[in-house]
């Protein structure tokens, strides 16, 4: 037998591997005579199975099959001859001239042969069109209303509301047989009647309403045709706004009493789903469906908790009563109902069950999906601002779903219900933060920790301790700008950066503008430095920032876009954090005894020649300022082979005010080997007394020698002096270069109650370049938004320019020019010390 | 999840699938062109759905926005689908009466070997019990009745000794199930 030949294949599916164009092949047996039933229909279930599998035929090879199937016709066989049916109606979408089987079903349709009149009607309307279809109506007629009972009007009926789409005005002749068929035992027969018949009439809002009084006085016997018309009910009150006073509304509330669990189920659903129901008319269905919440049918559970959770989300206190039963829920074997259940109780919970649900949902909650775990979450998010009070609970409960398993998305909406909570709820901000801070210490997700400082950065210094959450911060900066440099985070770290520049300076007053806008710069090394210094000492002082020393500002162009700015701007984003040249300094100088109690380095000049090329010796001088003294490095060189010089200083005659502290010599000069020595200038306070100049003298005991060898001839030598060049200390060396990528903003903020204006006329000057060149450089600020570059042709110019002051003063520069016989200069100074503007407004001299 | 009534219409169930322990197809009818309109979209659907079923025994669930409910027996799984709106009871009838429909034709024996062997007369009841979407036939007593296999139609001399034993004892046994 052909059955058994294939459970020898092994596979264990006699139709696993079929290949499309040998199924079809053997089709041909079709034309076989006489037609060998349980073949053919075998291979017609493999064509069937094919289908279903997917296997797509194109139009020529649907028609053969089509074509060969015909042939079955031929054969009794009452399952060959349904298959048959199956077969015309799987493939009358694809073959070609499918009508040359109409006249065969038509005979079947009106044959002796109860069993196939009902198929044989259902694949006619498969295969027929309008035309035809009026020529077999009269058999469609006769077949709805045929009562026998093994041809049921169901196929018909249905058949009919298929042909709704492509023939509606035919079907509509046939609502008188249909509101016959309405009368009918058969429940599925009452079913379809009313589906066509309300689909006939669907238009007429009036034929409508009089089907359905008709119906609700005399209501049908089959369930099926009882839920098909409460909706049609609800349709109607919904289209004609009628309330709960309509008596559409008496039915369907009658049909919570149903018999039908079906009917019962679906009347609740529906009166829930009306808008505009009071508590009161709502509770019966409530009731209802909280019988159904204890049903052994997770179906039914399933059921009545959904449509709970839909009146809770209007009708909370209705729900209430049903809470034990739900809570029940929260174990149930069926992981949806239990979620639905949760999400339920969140609604409907008084505060006083809030710490209890939390207890039930954290058992719980790691087994659920991460879609449904959300929908806990923004159920939570709700509880709490409803109840405030509770943030203690829920945080913690948040919180520990933040630190266990969970994607992306998921964690995100926990931070985001956390924020919310912080910025709903006062009280929760200290708890919130916190939380919030120990995610980061261990989070994945670099996007949600940046987003977390954003906010850290934001709401951290309004707290009591903004000192806390430093920690966390610098924390995230160390360990992870490094690493992570190399990755695409340059973004990331100047936007911590800035942020916690806002914490730092939100403490001092806050300048939010001009700290996210123009971050201040600083020595990332230095600040690192400061804040270890600061985190490791008693922290009861706000951490100054100006006790950072100042970076010098990199050139412009690679950051004019930046709104944020960026710090240590010598720093290229993809190298490591290297030192600048100042850092340097600043370790050389600190290991130095009478240099440690200075204070952090403000600024290191470059270096000033104070002797000519080529004379005996070479000096040179750096000026190392400090937030009240000066270092003056002197680099020095004996270019004689003959001479060695010992215990070498620098003797300055100090102007006014000046003071000279300490001198370091440096012990040998040899041949070219440059040595250095140092001098300590304390200087004046009044800020207009410290630019100056002093003159300068080399002193030290040379002793001849052997200029082969380098060894001195005698022990004695004679102690002599070299005359230098002065040195100067100008406006600049008090300054520091600082970029603001906003001037606008920065000069806003600054406020103009030390403004300094006036106007000169630079007679030196000749070009527009050359004045801002100059003028550059007399204050030693940064040129801003590109001002620096003068457009061709023009014959005026406004120059901007910042700084910082020694002492942390900002200093802001606005220098009109305009160029007519010479330069005239219209010079703005603003800045936060007044002295500071004096000084610098003096300095274009 | 936001519930509105379902307009009122006979075309209730989108899709009835029966799979394999392994999520393999075995028979499939899809009754919704939006939802699914390839095959493509119904594989993916199904792979979906045996992922989330095939450990649980939790006869519903929602996926992708339809109600699925679902049953399985040794080796076979049952599902059918309808929106998120619809009255999920009526679904469960549907499946109700497919489960015990196949589980009749098979003699109880509700296994994937014993369906291969049967494919065509469950075929032909899964066309009996809904077209389309429309639901034609809830009881499963029903649909038996008219897809019954009666060999008695086939004439004795294309049968083998075996068959027409075999024939007699399903009879007897017909006449004893009613």
């Amino acid at each position: 037998m052909m059955d058994k030949k294939n459970e020898e294949d092994g596979s264990g599916n006699p139709f696993s591997n079929l290949e499309k164009t040998s199924v079809l092949q053997e089709a041909r047996t079709f034309n076989e005579t006489p037609v060998n039933p349980r073949k053919c229909i075998h291979i017609l279930s493999k064509i069937l199975y094919m289908l279903n599998q997917g296997e797509q035929l194109g139009s020529t090879e649907a028609t053969e099959a089509f074509f060969a199937m015909t042939k079955l016709f031929q054969s009794k066989d009452v399952t060959l001859r349904r298959l048959v049916y199956l077969g015309i109606k799987e493939l009358a979408g694809v073959a070609d001239d499918v009508i040359i089987v109409t006249s065969s079903l038509t005979k079947d349709m009106t044959g002796k042969e109860d069993l196939y009149r009902a198929a044989a009607i259902r694949a006619l309307c498969c295969i027929t069109d309008t035309t035809m279809l009026q020529a077999i109506e009269r058999y469609m007629k006769q077949a709805i209303v045929d009562r026998s009972v093994e041809a049921s009007a169901a196929p018909q009926l249905v058949s009919a509301l298929h042909l709704m789409r492509s023939s509606p005005d035919v079907v509509k002749r046939w609502s008188n047989e249909a509101q016959e068929a309405l009368n009918s035992d058969n429940v599925m027969v009452q079913y379809h009647a009313l589906g066509l018949l309300y689909n006939i009439k669907k238009s007429d809002r009036l034929a409508v309403t009089k089907l359905v009084a008709k119906l609700t006085r005399s209501a049908p016997r089959s369930p099926y045709a009882v839920c098909m018309l409460i909706r049609t009910a609800c349709k109607l009150m919904e289209e004609e706004d009628a309330g709960t006073e309509s008596p559409l509304f008496d039915f369907v509330d009658s049909c919570l009493r149903h018999k039908s669990e079906m009917v019962v189920y679906e009347a609740a659903h529906a009166i829930v789903n009306m808008p505009r129901t009071s508590p009161r008319e709502l509770a019966p269905a409530v009731s209802v469906l909280q019988l159904f919440l204890s049903s052994p049918k997770p179906t039914l559970r399933f059921a009545a908790v959904r449509t709970l959770n839909q009146v809770a989300m209007t009708h909370p206190a209705v729900v209430t009563a049903c809470n034990l039963d739900l809570e029940s829920l929260i174990s149930d074997v069926n992981r949806s109902i239990a979620t639905l259940a949760i999400t339920t109780l969140l609604k409907t919970g008084a505060e006083s069950s809030v710490d209890r649900l939390m207890k039930q949902i954290s058992s719980f909650v790691n087994e659920i999906s991460d879609e449904f775990k959300i929908v806990v979450v923004q159920a939570i998010k709700a509880l709490c601002l409803k109840f405030p009070r509770k943030h203690g609970v829920l945080m913690n409960f948040l919180s520990s779903m933040l630190r266990d398993e969970g994607g992306l998305e998921y964690k995100a909406s926990i931070a985001d219900t956390i924020i919310t909570i912080i910025e709903e709820n006062p009280e929760a901000k200290e708890a919130g933060l916190s939380h919030l801070c120990e995610f980061i210490e261990d989070c994945e997700h670099t996007s949600l920790a940046v987003r977390i400082l954003h906010l850290l950065g934001r709401e951290g210094p309004k707290t009591k301790q903004p000192s806390k959450y430093i920690r966390f911060i610098y924390n995230r900066v160390i360990l992870e700008s490094a690493a992570r440099c190399q990755m695409d985070s340059d973004d990331e770290v100047r936007d911590r950066a800035t942020y916690y520049y806002n914490i730092l300076d939100q403490q001092q007053a806050a300048l939010n503008n001009q700290y996210i806008l123009n971050s201040l710069q600083v020595s990332l090394v230095g600040l690192e430095k400061a804040l270890q210094a600061y985190s490791q000492g008693p922290a009861d002082q706000p951490f100054d920032l100006r006790s950072v020393p100042v970076a010098e500002a990199a050139p412009t162009d690679s950051r004019a876009a930046a709104p944020e700015g960026s710090i240590a701007s010598s720093r290229k984003p993809e190298e490591k954090v290297t030192a600048t040249r100042q850092d340097v300094f600043a370790e050389q100088l600190s290991k130095i005894p009478e240099f440690q109690q200075l204070g952090p380095l403000f600024k290191s000049s470059q270096p000033v020649e104070l002797t000519e090329s080529e004379t005996e010796y070479v000096v040179q001088c750096i000026k190392h300022v400090f937030a009240h003294h000066v270092v003056l490095q002197f680099d020095c060189k004996n270019t004689l082979n003959d001479q060695l010089l010992e215990d070498v200083t620098v003797q300055l005659e100090a102007a006014d005010g000046f003071e000279v502290v300490a001198t370091l010599p440096c012990a040998r000069l040899e041949y070219n080997v440059t040595n250095t020595c140092y001098t300590l200038i304390k200087l004046p306070d009044d800020l207009m007394a410290t630019v100056g100049s002093c003159g300068a003298t080399l002193r030290y005991v040379v002793k001849d020698c052997d200029p082969a060898t380098g060894l001195p001839d005698t022990d004695e030598g004679y102690e002599d002096e070299y005359l230098l060049e002065e040195v100067e200390l100008t406006v600049a060396d008090h300054v520091q270069r600082v970029l603001k990528a906003n001037f606008g903003a920065a000069w806003d903020e600054i406020g103009d109650q030390n403004e300094l204006e006036d106007t000169y006329a630079l007679s030196a000057m000749k070009t527009l370049e050359q004045a801002v060149k100059q003028i550059s450089q007399f204050m030693g600020m940064q040129a801003c938004e590109r001002s620096d570059k003068v457009p061709d042709g023009k014959s005026s110019h406004t120059l901007l320019l910042s700084g910082v002051y020694r002492g942390g003063a900002e200093v802001l520069v606005r220098a009109r020019l305009a160029l007519s016989d010479g330069v005239t200069m219209q010079l703005t100074v603003r800045s936060t010390d007044p002295a500071v503007s004096e000084v610098i407004a003096s300095a274009v001299g | 999840m936001r519930l509105g009534m379902p307009d009122p219409s006979l075309y209730c169930v989108k899709g009835m699938v029966i799979l394999d322990n392994d999520g393999n197809r075995i028979l499939t009818k899809y009754y919704d062109k939006e939802t699914f309109p390839t095959a493509k979209e119904q594989k993916a659907f199904e792979k979906n759905l045996f992922s989330k079923t095939h450990r649980a025994s939790a006869e519903i669930i929602m996926l992708d926005g339809l109600t699925c409910i679902y049953k399985s027996n040794v080796d076979l799984f049952f599902y059918v689908m309808g929106s998120s709106q619809e009255n999920e009871l009526i679904l469960m009838t549907v499946l109700n009466c497919l489960y015990e429909s196949v589980s009749m034709i098979l003699r109880k024996n509700v296994e994937k070997r014993a369906l291969l062997d049967n494919i065509d007369v469950v075929m032909l009841a899964m066309d009996e019990i809904c077209d389309n979407g429309i639901i034609m036939e809830a009881d499963s007593g029903a649909v038996l009745q008219r897809v019954a296999v009666r060999t008695d139609d086939i004439p004795l001399g294309e049968q083998t000794v075996a068959q027409v034993l075999q024939s007699a004892r399903e009879q007897l046994k017909w006449s004893l199930l009613k």
